[in-house]
């Protein structure tokens, strides 16, 4: 059938254009990443009290803390230990964790894939409903079915998700005794147990991201919706679902594909809350007891795995924007 | 002559016979990737627990904070200075080898070693010197006599380890449990030992210990049945936890308290009449009522709690008196003034207590400004290093460990900077004292010099809140701390 043309051929240049994006972008993310790394030892060594204070707690004597410090390398100058650290960073020598008695490398190893089990599965509910709501809402736009679902969104964007998980924990844990309040899952658990634990934390992060997903997926469709080559389109008798699934989308991706890579990133460390509250091992919850325990070389790599996660969901975004746009994919 | 107490027979306990089998999840208030193997690093409630299942110590408290013996069959001492240990027979550690003196010098001598990084080096550092006299003994020499060494040798700190041990990455100690995972700030598994050296215990199979940091999930999960006991329920929370069925609430008395510090080597807080006027001004029954719903003791501005054994009961209880403390005020020159007083989470309750001291202090004309901290940090940077701060001490197991951490004139923590020769000229006295009631006596005596001279304000003892299920039997309070003392996993059994 003839209707607007998705070239599939790329044009000459296509990916001469993208290796270049990817290669400049790679490029200034590890200069981004050594400012940030920089910015978090500047700023986390203005905090008062440092790792031999925390560890000694309140009744440590000065003589104590000497002691400690020395033991842990804190007597050297800060910039020294910086750079020592960027250099067992550059080498792939996992430094070693001041508080843990383990390498930052394998309490990582430990709290990491938690993390992305957790985001993995709220993406895969969160993804495929975000996009049915926007793109349902989007073509039903101005009747009952899409105000109805617009205030949803609205009001579960507003909702914090502490309230969100409280009450799931209250009704669902507490009340009716269905689900856990807490993540128990093990390794050693089994698929019942394993998706009874999740059901709890991945709704409450749900909740948000779809609602944020959705509402920006609904608007990139209907800018779309309102172009004259969508007229053009029923005009010549196209049927509305494929006008959307095979004209509208392509053209809407660049910006869904945005809203989604935000909202994932977020998943990653923006799940503290989230942690706290079901006691979920995570890395987030990580990060902050780094911070609270004063232990560098740990905090340092928690931030150098959030921004490096950002950098590369928004590459991947941009990356797939382009590929799908036929204009800027030519240029 | 022995040391108090140390060789009474174990009192019978009046519950039904205890039950075998079953696993029980405890949950405690903290857990970081600070948590630790090491008993010398101890340093929280889930260190403490932690390592309490997995080792013993000489020592252990029994319900009336008494030293009861535990690895240590006798502690005998005729001046108090140089003590001999008779060591259990048939003690072994998970892994077979037996308990030898060895292991105890090894555990006793290493809290001296800085590298250690122990949380009691200081306690420590009374030990002149320990040797083992044959396998089964061994002997400890103080810098100065002692009589309270076998309740110090109780605390979670000095449990005992097997010589040598340095890395901690796993466990090998006497407890009733053995190590079958660990993994920082996530969970503790042990499970029964066999072998274990008390005659048919431990009850449990397994027994499994993680860290909630947020107060309402810990709730939460234990009225959700996810977990079977927790610590550090807010007294706001208890009516909760006792509506729900099932479950009961935990009130340990104990020495904890939060207190109000003037610094006594600056004006105008070190001003004796600004002292008396802040312990008169301070409304001790609202403080307890409101802010801890009454699970707490009356304090009167010294550190010992009504339940110890050298609790001096015939010192008058300092009364709300807003009269009285106006006087003072007015005495100092004082009225009028404006001062700021530093609080943070950190200090339980302090924050609160501030407001009221606030309120209650513009009643008389006092105008002070509450000045809220964040936790993290408070201790280094604000703790006694401003004229009016806040302080949180834990219950610790003797009156003399509290005396000399916290008042004695030349102690590091001596909260208000006070000095008070008498004071410490007792302190030591007390130390060495062989006679009970000349000991209560010296002790009272200090109890009064606090009460009337010290910077520091101490409204109410806080009692410690568990909540845990029903189903789990064999629980009672043990006032060193919650988690009946930390020592649960010895003592509890499933009922389930």
């Amino acid at each position: 059938m003839a209707s607007v043309p998705v070239p599939l051929e790329r044009a000459p240049g296509t990916s001469f254009v993208l290796l270049r994006l990817i290669a400049g972008r790679v490029g200034s993310a590890l200069l981004t990443l050594l400012l940030v790394s920089l910015v978090v030892f500047v700023i986390s060594g203005m905090l008062p009290g440092d790792a031999a204070q925390e560890m000694l707690g309140q009744s440590a004597t000065p003589a104590q803390v000497a002691a400690l410090r020395h033991q842990l390398g804190l007597d050297v100058p800060a910039h020294i230990r910086y750079l020592s650290w960027l250099g067992g960073m550059l080498t792939g020598h996992s430094s070693y964790s001041l508080v843990a008695n383990m390498p930052v490398g394998e309490i990582i190893g430990q709290r990491l894939p938690n993390s992305l089990i957790l985001a993995g599965l709220t993406t895969a509910v969160a993804v495929p409903v975000a996009l049915f709501i926007g793109i349902y809402s989007a073509m039903r736009r101005g009747t009952f079915i899409d105000r109805a679902l617009n205030i949803g969104t609205l009001a579960l964007v507003a909702v914090p998700e502490f309230l969100m998980a409280t009450v799931g924990v209250l009704i669902f844990a507490v009340k009716l005794r269905l689900l856990p309040s807490i993540m128990l899952s093990t390794e050693h658990s089994s698929w019942g147990e394993f998706l009874r634990s999740y059901t709890l934390p991945v709704m409450s992060l749900a909740f948000v991201v779809i609602a944020q997903m959705a509402r920006m997926t609904r608007a990139a469709v209907v800018d779309q919706l309102n172009r004259p080559y969508v007229e053009m389109a029923l005009l010549k008798g196209v049927k509305p679902g494929r006008i959307v699934l095979c004209h509208v989308l392509p053209n809407a991706v660049g910006p869904i594909v945005n809203a989604i890579a935000l909202s994932l990133s977020y998943l990653l460390g923006g799940a503290i809350i989230v942690e706290t509250i079901f006691n979920y091992p995570g890395i987030a919850s990580l990060m902050v007891n780094a911070v609270t325990s004063r232990d560098m070389p740990l905090l340092q790599t928690c931030a150098m795995i959030f921004c490096a996660a950002y950098l590369l969901l928004v590459l991947i975004a941009d990356v797939v924007a382009i590929l799908a746009n036929p204009k800027l994919r030519s240029q | 002559m022995s040391a108090g107490g140390l060789l009474l027979p174990r009192s019978l306990s009046a519950q039904p016979k205890p039950r075998y089998g079953g696993r029980i999840r405890v949950a405690s208030i903290s857990s970081s990737t600070a948590d630790t193997l090491d008993p010398a690093k101890a340093a929280l409630s889930t260190d403490y627990v932690r390592v309490n299942m997995f080792y013993n110590g000489l020592t252990r408290y029994d319900r009336n904070l008494a030293a009861q013996p535990e690895l240590a069959e006798t502690m005998e001492s005729s001046d108090r200075q140089t003590w001999r240990i008779k060591l259990r027979k048939g003690v072994a550690f998970h892994d077979g080898k037996p308990l030898t003196s060895s292991d105890v010098v090894y555990s006793l001598l290493r809290h001296k070693d800085p590298a250690t990084a122990s949380k009691i080096k200081t306690i420590a550092d009374q030990f002149v010197e320990i040797r083992g006299d044959g396998p089964d003994e061994v002997v400890i020499r103080l810098a100065g006599p002692n009589a309270d060494l076998p309740l110090i040798l109780a605390q979670a700190q000095f449990l005992i380890v097997r010589n040598g041990e340095r890395n901690f990455h796993t466990v090998n100690g006497t407890g009733p449990y053995k190590l079958a995972e660990f993994t920082p700030g996530v969970r503790t598994v042990g499970v029964r030992n066999a072998n274990y050296w008390k005659h048919g215990r431990p009850y449990l199979d397994e027994i499994e210990l993680i860290g909630i940091p947020d107060e309402v999930s810990r709730v939460n999960a234990l009225l959700s049945g996810d977990v079977h006991f927790i610590n550090a329920v807010s007294p706001l929370s208890t009516k909760r936890v006792q509506a729900a069925g099932g479950y009961e609430i935990l009130s340990t008395p104990s020495g904890l308290y939060t207190d109000f510090i003037m610094q006594q080597k600056e004006l105008p807080t070190g001003n004796p009449h600004f002292v008396l006027a802040i312990k008169y001004l301070l409304d001790r029954g609202l403080i307890k009522r409101a802010l801890f719903r009454d699970f707490g003791f009356i304090a009167n501005d010294q550190p010992i709690p009504p339940f110890h054994p050298y609790y001096r009961s015939d010192l008058p209880q300092r009364p709300h008196d807003p009269d009285r403390a106006k006087w003072h005020l007015a005495q100092a020159g004082l009225t009028g003034v404006r001062l700021p007083m530093y609080c943070s989470p950190a200090a339980e309750g302090s924050v609160d207590m501030a407001s009221v001291i606030q309120e209650l202090g513009s009643q008389i004309g006092l105008r002070l400004a509450v000045n809220r901290m964040p936790s993290d940090g408070y201790w280094s940077t604000h703790w006694m290093k401003h004229p009016l701060t806040f302080g949180n001490n834990n219950p610790r197991p003797t009156a003399d460990l509290m005396f000399s951490l916290f008042y004695k004139s030349d102690s590091v923590w001596n909260e208000s900077k006070w000095n008070n020769p008498t004071f410490d000229r007792l302190l030591l006295e007390a130390r060495g004292e062989a006679d009970e009631h000349r000991r209560k006596q010296l002790y009272g005596e200090m109890q009064e010099l606090v009460s009337d001279y010290c910077g520091v304000a101490i409204p109410v003892f806080i009692n410690l809140l568990d909540g845990y299920d029903r189903r789990v039997k064999g629980v009672y309070p043990i006032p060193i701390g919650g988690l009946m003392g930390y020592m649960l996993a010895d003592n509890v059994w499933w009922d389930g």
